[in-house]
């Protein structure tokens, strides 16, 4: 299975989570994903892109593209089923969902850019599933982490790590989760994904992680 | 002086089992003595028994004391036409032919009780006198903290300034940072970096120790539960108290200068937001009300103010609010990024990072005359977390040195500069004591 996240941070590198969470999709792979597999079982019964992202959780900005003849990276999406049977596991052992219907974990790690606490509109799509997830599951709660990378001072940091996690639970919330759903911590600069001192860590540490409890 | 105080720390309690033991002390290594005219000072050897064979000499560790501030250019041993003991011994020509302006001599029995008892002269050689005699008591645990006070005494006695060699350092170790082993300690040693001491170890991050005024409580924040908190660490008996477990930030606490309050970020009401907590009762008084981030607050030394960064201009700039009247006003209008403030004992000069060309030094700002010099401007530009020596001469900050993270000090007038790097891990978030009127064991 493919672990790259192309196009998810400027590095072009997954992160160590998403690849110990062996979390194959990427946005642009997970959208082709979602268009073929459920344009094509259910293209008759939709009628438009709101109902599309109300049941498949894509981006609500999202018009969905017409389904696409180019060959799809995602392994075995012929063969996946067009409705989960109910067997399939909806989280993994470690409570962590997966994307519905597959046994993919949804990716909870979210990238931003320097001093910016703005969500990446690649990521919306990502959070739509979470939030369908937890509204599914109003028993399920979340921590969202907030980190910064080194530039800047630490306490500085602090603050801005907790703006990238508000921006997550602020879009959650509008999309219908619970607030006692969730709980933000920031940790700064103080956890790095990756210990370096140049723009590719940098890049990996400026990010929002979902926990799941 | 006769034997100070001693606290004995209890700390069994936050020690770590296996693996987590005192780490290494950290090394000095002096980059800059940038003074044109240091005072020329020989400070001999003290004149021991044998019984005290094996024990440091003291006079090379006050003589590397005041090397340190960059003032004192020590004589070398080697080079030393006698090695008087007592001031009988002590012929001025044998030092001004060797163009000293000062010599230091010493002398060390054991009393009945066991104790050192260190006896200790001061002679200005130009006019051929003595200057000061004093003496120190104490174990032999406690050998660097006499040599430290001798340093203290000598140190004011040239200068005219109270000296600060005496004193301690709190900082941050991190030892494998990016990976599931990472663990986070706070460390105290002397302030020239030596008997490093893990006061608190942990698998959660550790930031912002800060001392107390009496030297006997730290506060610092963690994590518990994936929430920050604020924790008081009494030095004297071991125990931590959890002031501040609000949801959000709960940072950058330090103490007001009577040790009574603490002032703190919280971001509890949405937004991170300067707060005065009172230890006794922990109510709170909110200080700020902005949607920008509000940060890094200190006292002024009077006690009337606090300094603080915030970005409500849209970018990092230095603030301070009256606590009587809450008169706010912006301190620093150089560059677009400054942060992290600390005053000078005389209240008139600030301390703090500044962005220049994208890169971070400490600037110090004289707030009088509003003139702002770059302390650290041969550095890479990676410096953060200032902290004053207690007597203002001196500033420990931290930088990257080869991508670890390094503790260095400059002189308050950006001429003397050392570095103190650690063997164990990354080291950061220095915080110097204030004057201690108690030796810790």
């Amino acid at each position: 299975m493919a672990v790259e996240a192309a196009g998810r941070d400027a590095t072009g590198r997954g992160s160590t989570r998403q690849r110990n969470d062996n979390n194959a999709m990427d946005t642009g792979q997970l959208e082709r994903f979602m268009t073929k597999q459920w344009l094509r079982t259910f293209l008759v019964l939709l009628v438009g892109s709101v109902v599309l992202a109300g049941c498949a959780g894509t981006g609500t900005q999202r018009q969905p593209t017409e389904p696409s003849e180019e060959p799809v990276e995602t392994p075995d999406t012929t063969t996946a089923p067009v409705a989960p049977p109910a067997q399939t596991p909806e989280v993994d052992e470690n409570r962590n969902p997966y994307i519905p219907g597959t046994t993919r974990l949804m990716d909870r790690v979210f990238y931003f850019g320097f001093d910016q606490s703005v969500l990446s509109p690649d990521d919306l799509a990502t959070l739509e599933m979470h939030a369908t997830f937890l509204r599914n599951n109003p028993d399920r709660s979340i921590v969202i982490e907030g980190h910064a990378d080194e530039r800047g001072t630490r306490e500085y940091n602090l603050a801005l790590g907790e703006r990238r996690a508000d921006s997550i639970r602020s879009f959650l919330v509008s999309a219908g989760v619970s607030p006692r759903q969730m709980e933000i911590v920031s940790y700064g600069e103080e956890r790095p994904e990756d210990p370096g001192h140049d723009e590719s860590a940098w890049s990996r540490n400026r990010r929002a992680v979902l926990i799941y409890r | 002086m006769s034997g100070k105080a001693v606290l004995i720390l209890l700390l069994t309690a936050v020690f770590l089992p296996a693996g987590a033991g005192a780490a290494e002390s950290l090394d000095t290594i002096i980059i800059d003595e940038g003074y044109d005219k240091q005072t020329r000072i020989a400070v001999v050897p003290f004149q021991k028994g044998p019984e005290f064979a094996g024990e440091a000499e003291m006079a090379d560790i006050v003589a590397f004391d005041l090397s340190r501030s960059g003032q004192f250019a020590p004589l070398e041993r080697d080079n030393m036409l006698s090695l008087p003991g007592r001031p009988e011994q002590v012929l001025f020509r044998d030092w001004r032919v060797l163009g000293m302006e000062y010599v230091v001599i010493g002398n060390l029995q054991t009393q009945s009780s066991g104790d050192t008892r260190v006896r200790f002269w001061l002679f200005d050689v130009v006019n051929g006198r003595q200057m000061l005699a004093g003496e120190v008591t104490g174990t032999r645990a406690q050998w660097r903290d006499m040599a430290h006070e001798i340093a203290d005494d000598l140190f004011e006695a040239i200068t005219g300034i109270r000296g600060a060699f005496a004193t301690k350092i709190l900082y941050v170790l991190s030892q494998n940072a990016g990976s599931p082993a990472a663990r986070y300690s706070l460390e105290m040693a002397d302030s020239d970096g030596e008997r490093s001491r893990t006061l608190v170890s942990s698998d959660q991050p550790i930031m912002s120790p800060s001392w107390a005024p009496d030297g006997r409580r730290v506060a610092y924040v963690t994590w518990q539960n994936d929430r920050q908190i604020i924790v008081v660490l009494d030095l004297t008996t071991g125990q931590r108290e959890t002031y501040s477990r609000f949801s959000g930030i709960n940072g950058s606490p330090v103490f007001s200068p009577d040790g009574r309050s603490l002032v703190m970020v919280l971001s509890r009401d949405g937004n991170p937001e300067i707060y005065v907590m009172n230890l006794a009762d922990r109510s709170l008084r909110r200080l700020t009300r902005h949607y920008a981030i509000d940060t890094e607050p200190s006292f002024s030394p009077d006690g009337r103010y606090v300094i603080f960064t915030s970005d409500r201009v849209g970018a990092p700039q230095i603030y301070r609010i009256e606590l009587a009247t809450n008169e706010l006003e912006r301190l620093t209008w150089e560059g677009g990024y400054n942060a992290r403030a600390r005053l000078l004992p005389d209240g008139r000069h600030l301390v703090y990072v500044h962005r220049r060309n994208g890169r971070d030094y400490i600037a110090w700002h004289d707030l009088e005359r509003d003139d702002v010099r770059v302390l650290t401007g041969t550095s890479l530009g990676q410096d953060e977390s200032p902290s004053l020596a207690p007597n203002g001469t001196m500033l420990m900050y931290a930088t990257l040195d080869r991508g670890r993270g390094i503790l260095a000090v400059v002189s308050i007038d950006g001429r003397v500069k050392y570095r103190l790097p650690s063997s164990s891990g990354d080291v950061r978030e220095p915080a110097w004591s204030p004057y201690l009127d108690f030796r810790m064991l």
